[in-house]
């Protein structure tokens, strides 16, 4: 089984705070908050930033690379004959108190393991960009970080 | 902290009551709810005249179907009660936080006897919708005709189809491990202790024998968390009725003192963002608890320790110091140590993945009823001196530390 994830997705409310994380992946890259005097990101989106309290959290370009600090593989029929799908919590790269709720695709179930290096790829639906990752091929090099322009 | 300063130690549970438990019952919330308040009321020596505080969780229509219970205001009619202080809602300390709530009240003079409930009616309404009502995602409409948009913490998680507590909790299961080297032979004794207990409670819903083997064999629901992990979903209410302490000497039944509790969210209050998704709030309130206490855990003579899902209970196991961090594997392997007769009874009613999803209060309860020695052919040699409830899971977390009254 490569799994792809659920047949059918519930998609997030967008607003002024999500909107930019939810559409990040129209290019291909994915974004956080990350505040501009002490630099920690941020997620889930806040007004200012928890650290520092500074009001300077900008949405910034991250390599998208993470590694798996669990999983499960969903197997009760929450959606009419769903194929089991991977559920992923993804820690980023750049740092790691950002996790990420998400879908390991383009794997198969009996390879996952905590540790693994994966890397962001999006699901496109409606108006959202839902960021999902699969694992690093080795030898990859590291994506750009500069916005497609 | 001195003991004068503890202000939950100014309040008892002077009466406990529980309605009809069952799958399907099909009768009102507050049809159950008006019956296990007048069992604890009665159970209390009291009268619905001398109630005068009202508390619960969370009430008001939060969350999907039969979850929330009756909102306080309904049971308030019900049984025309005179009010000198009111509380409910869903944010706290976990679902006891309506009780802890009630404790603060008689402390502060605000109300001399609250009663506290917890109804569920889930059993019911999952029959009636179906695979729909448990999170039929496809199906789902919202306001504006199409499916709902997600919103707050749900959209984090639900367009992945994470759509349960089962699937976050899963990857805590998994967590452990990968660090601790759990074993699901060792998470089964959670549930085999479970239902051990419950072939001696008359009241619980699932009272066959479990064995190693059906557990192993049960079909997965999220990896590692098979349907045995998982709590059953019934219809009940429990009632309690929290009294002033200088009410103890007049109180027909042995009343359980409440010496403790915990109420403590240090980490991050999220699902998937709290800093050590193996131990998530059971560390901050149970660690929260203590320091209010000069009792210790070797001093505990049973444990109700929620167990929603199976993972959960060996958290609190660890988080309350009945053993070491990473250690409830090892600790319960065999089930010796959490049997009746061992070194820490541990969910004695058969807890909520045998005896039914009573969410929380249930834990409570058979608390009450061991601590006074009426647990029947489960009871607890001694009868036990202390107890501790712990209710909630994940990020939702609260603790609370009871003692056998004098009489």
């Amino acid at each position: 089984m490569t799994a792809s994830g659920p047949p059918f997705r519930l998609l997030p409310r967008l607003d002024d705070a999500n909107r930019f994380y939810w559409t990040s992946g129209s290019d291909g890259r994915l974004r956080f908050q990350r505040c501009g005097r002490c630099r920690h990101y941020v997620h889930p989106p806040a007004p200012r930033c928890p650290y520092c309290l500074a009001d300077a959290l900008v949405p910034e370009v991250v390599s998208g690379r993470g590694v798996v600090h669990s999983f499960t593989v969903n197997m009760q029929q929450w959606f009419p004959d769903a194929e089991p799908y991977i559920i992923g919590l993804v820690t980023m790269a750049e740092q790691d108190d950002v996790r990420l709720t998400t879908n390991i695709i383009d794997t198969d179930a009996d390879d996952m393991a905590i540790g693994m290096e994966v890397q962001v790829d999006f699901v496109a639906a409606d108006d959202v960009w839902l960021p999902v990752f699969r694992p690093v091929v080795s030898g990859e090099p590291e994506p750009s970080r500069e916005p497609a322009s | 902290m001195k003991a004068d300063q503890l202000l939950e130690r100014k309040a008892v549970i002077s009466g406990i009551g529980q309605s009809a438990v069952g799958r399907r019952l099909g009768r009102s919330d507050l049809d159950l709810t008006v019956e296990a308040a007048l069992v604890a009321i009665a159970d209390a020596g009291l009268s619905r005249d001398d109630i005068d505080g009202l508390s619960t969780y969370p009430g008001m229509g939060m969350g999907p179907g039969g979850f929330a219970g009756p909102a306080g205001p309904d049971v308030q009619d019900a049984l025309r009660l005179k009010l000198n202080w009111h509380d409910g809602g869903g944010e706290g300390a976990g679902q006891i936080r309506a009780v802890m709530a009630a404790c603060l009240a008689v402390a502060a003079g605000l109300a001399r006897h609250v009663l506290v409930y917890r109804t569920v009616t889930e059993s019911t309404a999952q029959g009636k919708g179906g695979r729909q009502a448990l999170g039929g995602m496809g199906a789902m409409v919202g306001p504006g005709g199409g499916p709902p948009r997600m919103t707050g913490f749900l959209q984090w998680t639900i367009p992945f189809g994470a759509v349960s507590a089962v699937n976050w909790l899963a990857q805590v299961a998994r967590r452990r491990m990968y660090e601790f080297g759990l074993t699901r032979e060792q998470l089964a004794q959670i549930a085999l202790n479970g239902r051990r207990n419950a072939a001696l409670n008359p009241h619980a819903i699932f009272r066959d024998p479990l064995s190693m083997e059906d557990y192993l064999a049960a079909r997965m629901i999220s990896t590692p968390l098979c349907l045995f992990d998982c709590d059953v979903p019934c219809d009940g209410s429990t009632a309690v009725i929290v009294s002033h302490v200088d009410y103890a000497p007049d109180a027909p039944r042995s009343v359980a003192h409440v010496n403790a509790i915990g109420t403590a969210l240090r980490g991050r209050p999220s699902w998937d963002q709290f800093d050590d998704m193996t131990t998530m709030a059971a560390r901050d309130a149970a660690a929260s608890m203590w320091e209010r206490t000069e009792l210790t855990p070797a001093d505990v003579d049973v444990a109700e320790l929620y167990d929603g899902f199976s993972i959960l209970t060996m958290t609190w196991l660890e988080e309350l110091g009945f053993c070491g961090k990473g250690e409830s594997g090892p600790f319960v392997e065999g089930g010796e140590r959490i049997a009746l007769t061992g070194q820490i009874p541990l969910n004695t009613s058969g807890g909520q993945l045998s005896a039914g999803r009573l969410h929380g209060f249930g834990f409570l309860h058979e608390a009450c009823l061991q601590l006074r020695g009426e647990a029947g052919d489960r009871q607890v040699a001694g009868p036990p001196e202390v107890a501790v409830v712990a209710n909630g899971g994940g990020p939702i977390a609260g603790t609370m530390l009871l003692t056998r009254g004098r009489g």
